[in-house]
């Protein structure tokens, strides 16, 4: 039997991501603070970022969830520290597009991002790849 | 009970899925669907639909003798006293609220109580959270054994004679328990109580008798059964639902219309407001006639025999945590269950990538899964078509997920 469909979604990357998950965490005193979860399936995310001058500064997550989205989680604060609130919300717009299956503009660099592109053939899993980047975008506006 | 000749009667089951013949396990959320309900409601709209209950026209009294033949049916299913007591409704989720908000609203009061227990759906839940809040009355919960059944002990101290309200489901939908509603009614009723019965998990897989339980009130959804979705029954002791009010207003539930006052029908109609379901109604009728060709006792063995089956061979994986009761006499044809640090979903997309169709998450249950101490689960659902066969898919599935994340964990 052979699982070359199932290694589209689960790469290597994301496993890596899954079992030593970056920035996992909370700032203590950050400025944002968010918690979202996926009610169908329960899947939660608690995410801190310390947001100043327009400028993700750090950014951390907490919550429990599948492989898909812890590993985006962790892939989501890696990327987005150290960028301004724009540039975020716009990398917020290309990986939707990207799980939409969609064409996205590749002029940015996501990093390990990139390998959840897979997760755009797996439907029922979009949600979980995008619990994070959700919760980032209702925090930074709201901060806003 | 011929399992291949049943199989023949559910044509979505021949069927291939991502490249594997396709293996559905997930009956407690929604049954497939047999050949006579798929062709009951053909027939319905291809040669007799019309409106019910007010037609003079032949189509009319068709339709109209169709859906008042399908409460005869329903009736009969559960050993009501009379069609009057059988409404037709949405489905489990509706007639638990119409009794939370006509029987509750009119009988529940500050002070008073409502019991549930800590393995409730959130459809008998949430209802009377609201209720309780609306009323100022206070929630309690029955506390669970170890292995996930009630004791009745624990009833006895939970329900008092401030109770008004029990609501308790007759098999859990995660655990696979079925719970003593017999005893427990009787419990209620001793104080002064009524007793509410989710009974979603049960009406499809074993006979059900409401006059044997005493129970006052039970709910079921058709579309469990082999019926299409949005349609489900609740039932009611005709004394009681004679006392109460209607939840929606409108046309088809009245009597007199005036302009500042209106009376209502008579049971069961003075709940079904609007265009009643009548398709649905039908369909839910002829999943009755199938369901009892086979045997409602037939079947529940059959589900009886997998369950101890699987759980027989899904303990011999390594990692593999079941929950419920261990003993497959105490438990209906379901199996809840971890393995290993596989996330559910996880679990669930490799499955699927086998063809096997099975239920990942909380499963309504948020409270439940809090008690379990997990944040979700998976479910292997059984219902009259799967067979051993099913099973052994299901256990190599595993093997070769556990294989698949063997690097990972």
């Amino acid at each position: 039997m052979s699982f070359n469909n199932l290694d589209t979604l689960y790469r290597q990357v994301i496993m890596d991501h899954y079992k030593n998950p970056r920035n996992k965490g909370a700032i203590e005193d950050g400025s944002v603070t968010i918690d979202m979860n996926n009610p169908t399936c329960g899947d939660r995310i608690h995410l801190t970022l310390d947001v100043e001058d327009g400028l993700v500064k750090e950014a951390k997550f907490d919550g429990e969830g599948c492989s898909i989205s812890m590993a985006s989680a962790s892939m989501m604060t890696q990327v987005i520290k150290g960028q301004t609130v724009d540039t975020a919300l716009n990398m917020s717009g290309i990986f939707s597009d990207m799980m939409l299956g969609k064409e996205y503009d590749d002029s940015i660099d996501l990093g390990d991002i990139e390998a959840l592109q897979g997760v755009a053939k797996f439907p029922a899993r979009i949600k979980c790849a995008t619990l994070a980047w959700k919760a980032m975008e209702k925090g930074v506006k709201e901060e806003e | 009970m011929n399992v291949n000749e049943i199989r023949r009667q559910f044509p979505i089951l021949d069927q291939e899925v991502n490249g594997h013949p396709l293996v559905y396990l997930d009956s407690a959320a929604t049954s497939q669907k047999p050949l006579s309900v798929i062709q009951s409601l053909s027939e319905y709209y291809h040669g007799y639909n019309a409106n019910v209950h007010r037609g003079v026209h032949t189509l009319g009294t068709k339709a109209t003798d169709g859906y008042e033949g399908a409460r005869e049916k329903v009736k009969n299913f559960i050993n009501a006293s009379s069609s009057e007591e059988v409404i037709f409704m949405r489905g489990t989720t509706t007639a638990i609220n119409t009794v939370a908000s006509s029987y509750g609203s009119a009988n529940v009061g500050e002070g008073d109580e409502i019991v549930i227990t800590h393995m409730e759906h959130h459809s008998n839940i949430i209802p009377w959270q609201q209720l309780a809040k609306e009323t100022g009355a206070t929630l309690k919960y029955v506390p669970l054994q170890a292995d996930g059944t009630l004791s009745l002990e624990d009833v006895r101290n939970t329900v008092t004679p401030q109770t008004k309200i029990v609501s308790i489901m007759m098999v859990s939908n995660v655990l696979g328990t079925m719970n003593p509603i017999k005893e427990i009614t009787q419990i209620a009723h001793e104080n002064g109580a009524v007793m509410v019965v989710d009974g979603a998990q049960a009406a499809p897989h074993m006979k059900v008798d409401v006059q044997d339980l005493n129970c006052d009130f039970f709910a079921f959804s058709g579309h469990k059964m082999g019926a299409p979705t949005g349609i489900g029954v609740l039932y009611g002791k005709k004394a009681l639902l004679n006392k109460m009010e209607p939840v929606e207003f409108g046309g088809e539930m009245i009597d007199f219309v005036g302009l500042q006052e209106s009376t209502w029908k008579e049971l069961p109609w003075k709940f079904e407001g609007g265009t009643p379901i009548i398709a649905g109604a039908i369909g839910l009728g002829a999943a009755i006639d199938f369901l009892e060709a086979i045997g409602l006792d037939e079947i529940e063995k059959h589900e009886h025999h997998l369950a101890a089956y699987a759980m027989d061979k899904m303990s011999s994986i390594e990692g593999m945590t079941i929950y419920g009761p261990k003993d497959p006499g105490k438990r209906a044809g379901l199996v809840t269950f971890n393995l290993s640090d596989v996330h559910p979903h996880d679990l669930a997309t490799v499955l699927d990538s086998e063809g096997i169709a099975i239920r990942a998450g909380h499963h309504c249950a948020q409270p439940l899964m809090k008690w379990l101490n997990v944040s979700s689960t998976a479910r292997a659902s059984f219902y009259l078509y799967n067979t051993e066969e099913d099973i052994d898919r299901l256990i190599a599935g595993l093997v070769k997920t556990k294989e698949y994340f063997s690097d990972v964990f």
